[in-house]
């Protein structure tokens, strides 16, 4: 009971956003209230002041690239992510990348990471899985439970880009001085490893 | 007997999860696709007639034309989603052969089988069925269901059965938990499902996968009602390409999904649309017309 309550009060300084245009936010959301941080979902741009950090979530990065404009978020993304801690899973490191190889839907990418991706790289639905992978958290090997949903593959990484996690010798997790990305989801589960390394390593 | 930490399961609740707060639109043709994934909707459900036409004309409604879903597919990257019969699990086999990204069994086509739901558990691609109230979502996810949607009156644009089945699966949850086990036992034997299925909602208040609206929702507001009621993402059958001016309204129903508590982003989604789809009062629909009771 100690030892939660020390790890409610540690995270409970931080202000997280949660981009909520659409894909599941919710179970970010709900991830960062069980760790005790102050969570707000993320519509307009008016939503990022006063943030510490941000995670763009799973979901269809094109309805995501529509709202991004339509609501005018684009830029005051882009500089959010100039500075402050951002994660994007799956969708969300789509959305971080420079450049969308393949890119029959034209989705512009924020471009604030150095990889360039492909989309639904391992193929539709029928070949999404699950897969224990391993990670360099903080110098230690850790075991993630991985889901790979519809999910992007990174095929190029810029220099500055540390690959922190590999699945079949592939980078999905990766690092650029604020930046986060994975290409699959943690948060499907109640393990919240990773979101706890975001939290404490590039707040 | 059901596994919720099957992976595969997982994986298949995951794509679910991945299309809440958006909005799956009815397609027949490659163009209405491209003009849907443009206005921003999550997911394309691939058709050969949407169910007002299908009302319409009448006779034996069947899983569509493979050319007609595959042209779909090429058209655009987001995910497509196809109907089969219920009960019709050969059907859904030629569907998950096709590569189709979620299987519906739907009400909306002509039912295979009286007595019988597809068993969707071997299934890799993961399946949404609609439901009226709780003990039907409940039997659906029991045989395997990644995704549980309202069965609405569809084809009709009248939201009101859409709104009826949220409000009934929503007090039934609600009512779970605050019981007792005994009580528990008993709303299991009332609803027809495992005693198990019973205790997950109990604790939590909530379907143990998404659950959307479908059937009638044909204006932006539409959409925020249902999200206001409970939904997690909406599907959008006849509105859209029954309407005046398709491509302004898909725009407007996404917005207003995202937006679905901002009464100011509504009301500027619902300016200007043109003529909604004349649709038909459900009141006016004689029983054995009536497609959510199959």
């Amino acid at each position: 009971m100690l030892i939660f309550q020390s790890v409610m009060a540690k995270f409970s300084d931080l202000r997280v956003g949660v981009l909520a245009l659409q894909g599941d936010f919710e179970r970010h959301q709900y991830q960062l209230v069980s760790l005790g941080a102050d969570v707000t979902l993320v519509r307009l741009p008016e939503d990022l002041r006063r943030l510490d950090g941000l995670i763009i979530p799973g979901g269809e990065s094109t309805t995501m690239d529509n709202l991004i404009d339509r609501f005018h978020l684009r830029q005051p993304l882009y500089e959010f992510g100039r500075v402050k801690p951002v994660w994007g899973t799956c969708a969300g490191m789509i959305m971080l990348a420079k450049a969308i190889t393949d890119n029959q839907a034209a989705v512009q990418p924020l471009g604030l990471m150095d990889i360039d991706i492909v989309r639904t790289g391992y193929g539709r639905q029928v070949f999404s899985f699950e897969e224990t992978i391993k990670a360099r958290l903080n110098d230690q090997e850790t075991e993630l439970k991985a889901t790979f949903i519809r999910a992007p593959i990174i095929t190029r990484m810029g220099e500055n880009v540390k690959p922190l996690g590999y699945y079949n010798d592939t980078p999905v997790l990766v690092a650029e001085r604020n930046l986060l990305a994975s290409s699959f989801h943690t948060e499907l589960d109640d393990d919240t490893t990773l979101l706890k390394f975001f939290l404490t390593k590039f707040f | 007997m059901f596994d919720f930490n099957d992976k595969q399961h997982k994986v298949k609740v995951g794509l679910a999860e991945m299309l809440k707060g958006g909005v799956i639109m009815d397609v027949t043709s490659a163009e209405q696709a491209k003009i849907a994934e443009e206005a921003g909707a999550a997911a394309v459900m691939a058709l050969e007639r949407v169910p007002s036409d299908i009302r319409a004309e009448g006779g034996v409604a069947r899983m569509a034309d493979p050319d007609v879903i595959e042209a779909i597919k090429r058209a655009v990257t987001i995910p497509v989603m196809a109907k089969c019969r219920i009960g019709h699990f050969a059907e859904a086999q030629v569907l998950e052969s096709l590569e189709i990204d979620f299987i519906d069994e739907s009400e909306v086509l002509t039912p295979a089988d009286n007595k019988y739901h597809i068993n969707k558990w071997p299934f890799k691609v993961p399946f949404v069925c609609g439901c009226r109230n709780l003990g039907e979502a409940l039997r659906r996810i029991s045989e395997g269901a990644a995704m549980i949607r309202t069965k609405g009156e569809a084809g009709t644009g009248d939201v009101s059965e859409a709104v009826k089945h949220l409000r009934e699966i929503g007090l039934a949850m609600k009512q779970l938990t605050v019981m007792s086990q005994e009580e528990l036992y008993g709303a299991a034997k009332e609803h027809r499902v495992p005693i198990e299925l019973v205790r997950m909602v109990a604790k939590t208040g909530k379907l143990p996968v998404p659950n959307f609206a479908a059937g009638g929702i044909a204006t932006p507001a539409d959409a925020s009602l249902c999200m206001q009621l409970g939904a997690e993402a909406v599907f959008v059958g006849s509105g859209i390409f029954k309407s005046d001016n398709p491509e302004k309204r898909a725009k407007a129903i996404v917005a207003a999904t995202t937006h679905y508590k901002d009464a100011v982003i509504v009301a500027d989604a619902s300016r200007g649309l043109g003529q909604a789809m004349k649709g038909i009062q459900v009141t006016d629909i004689p029983d054995e017309e009536i497609l959510h009771t199959r």
